[in-house]
């Protein structure tokens, strides 16, 4: 069973802006799924659908082959959303938030408690349970959002940028928290506009874009389309002149880095063989964290240039 | 092992949910939402009803005090249900928290009896307390407390309904204060909470039956004194009227999604 099935799935909005223009996509169940796409490719405007907060214009959802259309309240009692704008009640302390979420979803009060306390204690919130939300950080505010999202222990959990905004200490605990969960059963759905995110988190991936799926295949894959790699060297001593180079494009970032982009069919041991050719050392290297993003933009090229092409 | 609710159980604990929510809302900041209306009819009895009232006489036969605690009484109702509904749940939209409940699995209907249900709350409780205010300057014997009561509720219910649309359209603050400001009190004035509209010419008073709020003020007056200007009976059916027809109205537009989804 998937945990999520759309087809044919458009949305025009008032005024005739088409947003989504028949998105098929199916993510199975006990996925990691990300979601990518340039602003205003439909990643909200779909992720508004299927959680009942955007009305559909035409199109089928089903979560757990449970219908949209034919039992709302089944599908979003499985759901579980974490939206990308901050939408609290500033007003409210922060257990209270969760505990009305909790009644939303029909949880009677002493069972809510419980649940509202396991939330905030796995995310860290459990000691600010009595502060009021305009009073928490923007990254304590993140967290909660994702607390508040499990209150109900939904099957799917869609989460829209999660992330942004957040240090990196933040979110790399975030990082943690949802692969565990994910590893417990919830399949997890993810929009993110940090492509290192995706790519370190999830499993499968699909790109939206001006309203359809450009690319649906597995992160690993997608990886593997990539004809370069990129590494930024840390040399020993200032290099002036940039040898030649069989094979390695070589350019200066400063005195003493260097950013090497190499083909997939070439090894790093011939780099530094090349490199040590001409008197160069190396202190240390990495991986240019870039990858992703490099295929996201040739993909939505891509695409733009084969609609330019159609008309 | 975890208890299996019916679909009616989880429906209360939504109810519920959201019912104490507002009631907390208000009551946290009752020096906002319950004191000014009780100063407002506070003063009103000492210039209307002791200052003036005492040259005016009596009007249907009762001292003019006695004759305009009804009428204040419902009109503290009136706007208290109606402002509680308007605000918050325009707040909730501003603020998108009303994205906590589009998303649950609460049903319309559950969602619309919460929070007109908190705004009849607010509406009673202020007319309890403008009631008490006004045993300080007069002593009130109870003509029927079951249509005083049903009466009271049945207002605070249907301005309840109408603050929740107004909430529905609204796209900004200014637009919350329009109705309230433009609509709603010169009705309540014109309502016959300061005088019968047996003192008016006959044009007038066909004019004057037009207006909703006559039958509410003129039911409540009953309830309290036994006086009316309008048959009981015909103030309740069209009371009920009003509230059948908003109700509609408001569960068609929570289904559209008109104000709330896009």
């Amino acid at each position: 069973m998937f945990a999520l099935d759309v087809q044919q799935l458009a949305k025009v909005y008032k005024g005739g802006f088409q947003a989504l223009k028949g998105v098929d996509l199916q993510v199975d169940e006990g996925d990691f799924f990300a979601l990518l796409g340039p602003n205003g490719a439909g990643k909200s405007t779909f992720i508004g659908i299927v959680s009942s907060l955007v009305r559909k214009t035409s199109g089928r959802v089903q979560v757990f082959g449970q219908d949209l259309d034919e039992d709302p309240e089944g599908v979003k009692s499985s759901i579980g959303l974490v939206p990308q704008e901050f939408n609290f009640n500033l007003f409210l302390p922060v257990l209270e938030v969760v505990l009305n979420q909790a009644g939303y979803y029909g949880i009677p009060r002493r069972e809510a408690k419980v649940r509202a306390e396991r939330s905030l204690r796995q995310l860290d919130l459990w000691d600010r349970r009595g502060t009021e939300m305009r009073k928490l950080s923007g990254g304590l505010k993140r967290r909660l959002m994702i607390a508040r999202a499990l209150v109900h222990e939904p099957r799917l959990l869609i989460l829209d940028e999660p992330t942004a905004g957040v240090d990196i200490e933040i979110r790399r605990s975030m990082w943690s928290f949802l692969r565990e969960l994910n590893a417990k059963g919830t399949t997890i759905i993810l929009t993110t506009h940090y492509l290192e995110e995706a790519e370190s988190l999830c499993r499968n991936i699909a790109i939206i874009s001006e309203g359809a799926i450009a690319e649906r295949t597995s992160v690993a894959k997608l990886l593997g389309q990539l004809r370069t790699e990129t590494f930024v060297l840390n040399l020993k001593g200032s290099v002036s002149e940039l040898p030649e180079l069989g094979g390695f494009v070589l350019q200066h970032l400063d005195d003493c880095t260097l950013e090497v982009e190499m083909k997939r069919d070439h090894t790093i041991n011939g780099l530094f063989e090349a490199l040590s050719r001409n008197g160069i050392e190396v202190i240390s290297l990495r991986n240019k964290q870039n990858r992703l993003e490099r295929l996201f933009l040739e993909l939505v090229d891509q695409r733009a240039a084969n609609l330019e092409g159609r008309a | 092992m975890r208890r299996r609710l019916s679909d009616w159980q989880r429906y209360w604990v939504t109810f519920e949910t959201i019912l104490t929510k507002e009631i907390m809302r208000f009551s946290r900041i009752w020096v906002q939402t319950i004191l000014p209306s009780v100063i407002t009819t506070t003063l009103y009895f000492v210039i209307f009803g002791r200052l003036i009232g005492e040259r005016i006489g009596t009007m249907d036969g009762f001292a003019y005090l006695d004759f305009i605690v009804p009428g204040l009484v419902l009109m503290g109702v009136i706007t208290n249900s109606y402002a509680n509904v308007v605000s918050s749940f325009y707040s909730s939209k501003f603020s998108r928290y009303i994205e906590e409940l589009l998303i649950s699995p609460a049903p319309n209907w559950v969602i619309l009896a919460g929070y007109v249900s908190g705004g009849a709350a607010r509406g009673l409780v202020v007319g309890t307390a403008v009631m008490l205010v006004a045993l300080l300057f007069t002593e009130i014997q109870i003509h029927s407390a079951l249509v005083t009561l049903l009466i009271c509720i049945m207002t605070a219910v249907l301005f309840s309904l109408g603050g929740f649309i107004n909430a529905i359209y609204a796209n900004s603050f200014d637009d919350i204060s329009i109705v309230p400001t433009f609509v709603l009190t010169p009705l309540t004035y014109l309502g016959g909470v300061f005088y019968s509209i047996a003192l008016l010419p006959d044009f007038w008073q066909k004019v004057s039956l037009a207006n909703p709020l006559l039958y509410m003020v003129n039911a409540f007056r009953y309830g309290l004194l036994g006086v009316s200007d309008i048959p009981i009976g015909v103030a309740f059916g069209m009371i009920m009227l009003f509230i059948v027809v908003l109700t509609a109205f408001s569960l068609q537009l929570l289904r559209r999604g008109v104000g709330v989804k896009t």
